[in-house]
């Protein structure tokens, strides 16, 4: 409770978001994660550099949901440590990452454009947000769409419209939990472009994916259904 | 505070384009309080005497409709955990959905209110008082209704769960309310303490009631 009341008092001088540093790293280490009493991550340690991208594979229940959450601080670990570097004083680490989850968080009754803008509001710096909506929009596709509710979108419209968030708002670390459900191949190209240029400006992200996305500068972290690395 | 301001308007315009939740919540409002002189017949004299009491807890039960709402959208689609990332501390999303919740419910409410004080022949000396202490009640309703969402977001049939853990806490209000209308009809002259009581209330849920939701989302996250 000191910590949230410290948030509190603290929220008016930490509104500067963080910005894409040049060496960003993270660094998890002997993760222990569980789920309803089981152990479902089991001494997981890997490091992300800046300009990489981590591609986690492993059967369906092998914890690559569970993994990116407890990344994203969702979920608590058991044991272990996770750590963005560099250390930047009181910016908690949930500010420095971009969690795409299996939910889009685009809401139906607002337009695409709003839908957008509003995360661009939201998780981003005040100033610019205009200009990081039109780019984000432009990336995915989305301009001759940004006016139709979102409601009226298909299923792989509106996963576009969930990962223009990836743009409305500079943030260094991206986890992608499977980013390219219900989309074609046109709109995978355009990930990909943007996972390319991302890392490319010294970020990082740690996708969950069965597709091969065509980067460069991939490793991928093979996760067993028992916890654990191979 | 764009963060905050963004969260509020965002919501604001959720609930006038859904539309359904507004209302719901004041038709519901002007049924049970219309249904009370079919139930209690036409004395005009205990319809006034009791008004107050029928008016506050009306109010309650309306409010009552649209508090699961709060989180549950946000919840389901994935927002909440995007807004764990955001810079905004969840005690401040919490608070920023608490008073889009308010603006949405409790104000309407409260300026409904003395409508449907001509149906309980409520004194027309009274509905400043009545107006006054909704407006300045209804925060609490909001604030520590958001508590309850919280608590009853992961459960099954919320609804039920979230009356029960709510309504009694809302009886320090429903009190205070009720007694600050009263004394304003009868002229007994407890007007001021009892909606100064009223007003302290409702401050104190404004501090303890995002404190306490963002706790409860916390866990139901996870």
């Amino acid at each position: 409770m000191a910590q949230t009341q410290l948030n509190v008092a603290l929220y008016c001088h930490s509104r500067t978001a963080p910005r894409v540093p040049n060496s960003v790293q993270l660094i998890a280490e002997n993760l222990i994660i569980e789920r309803g009493g089981r152990i479902i991550v089991n001494g997981v340690t890997f490091t992300a550099n800046a300009g990489e991208v981590v591609l986690l594979t492993g059967a369906n229940g092998a914890g690559k949901t569970t993994l990116l959450r407890a990344l994203a601080g969702f979920l608590p670990i058991i044991a272990g440590a996770i750590r963005v570097l560099p250390e930047s004083g009181d910016t908690p680490r949930a500010e420095h990452i971009h969690a795409i989850g299996h939910a889009n968080a685009v809401k139906a009754h607002l337009t695409v454009r709003e839908n957008v803008a509003f995360w661009a509001d939201f998780l981003g710096p005040a100033d610019g947000s205009e200009a990081r909506t039109d780019q984000a929009l432009a990336a995915f596709a989305l301009r001759d769409l940004e006016e139709f509710p979102a409601s009226y979108l298909s299923a792989g419209q509106r996963r576009r419209v969930g990962l223009a968030r990836l743009l409305a708002a500079p943030r260094p670390i991206w986890l992608l939990d499977e980013p390219t459900v219900s989309l074609d191949a046109a709109s995978t190209a355009q990930l990909a472009d943007a996972i390319d240029a991302h890392t490319k400006a010294g970020g990082l992200a740690i996708a969950a994916t069965h597709l091969p996305l065509g980067l460069q500068n991939t490793r991928e972290l093979r996760l067993e259904r028992k916890g654990g690395t191979a | 505070m764009s963060s905050f301001r963004a969260l509020v308007r965002r919501d604001l315009t959720l609930a006038v384009r859904e539309g359904g939740a507004i209302g719901t919540a004041l038709g519901f409002f002007l049924l049970v309080v219309a249904l009370m002189p079919l139930g209690l017949g036409p004395d005009l004299n205990l319809l006034a005497r009791i008004a107050s009491g029928i008016l506050w807890i009306a109010l309650l039960l309306s409010a009552l409709l649209s508090l699961g709402r709060i989180f549950e959208s946000d919840h389901e689609d994935g927002a909440l955990d995007v807004m764990a990332t955001g810079s905004l501390p969840l005690e401040l999303v919490a608070a920023a959905k608490a008073t889009a919740h308010w603006i949405t419910t409790g104000i309407p409410l409260a300026l409904l209110a003395p409508m449907l004080g001509l149906l309980l022949n409520l004194d027309g000396a009274a509905y400043p008082a009545l107006v006054a202490t909704m407006l300045a009640g209804t925060p609490a309703v909001s604030f520590i209704g958001a508590i309850g969402a919280a608590l009853t977001l992961n459960a099954r049939r919320g609804g039920l769960l979230l009356a029960l853990v709510v309504l009694p806490l809302y009886i320090p209000t429903l009190i205070f309310g009720i007694s600050a209308v009263s004394a304003a009809t009868l002229k007994t002259g407890a007007f001021e303490s009892s909606f100064l009581i009223l007003i302290a209330l409702s401050l104190g849920s404004l501090v303890l009631g995002p404190l306490a939701a963002a706790a409860a989302l916390r866990i139901q996250m996870q």
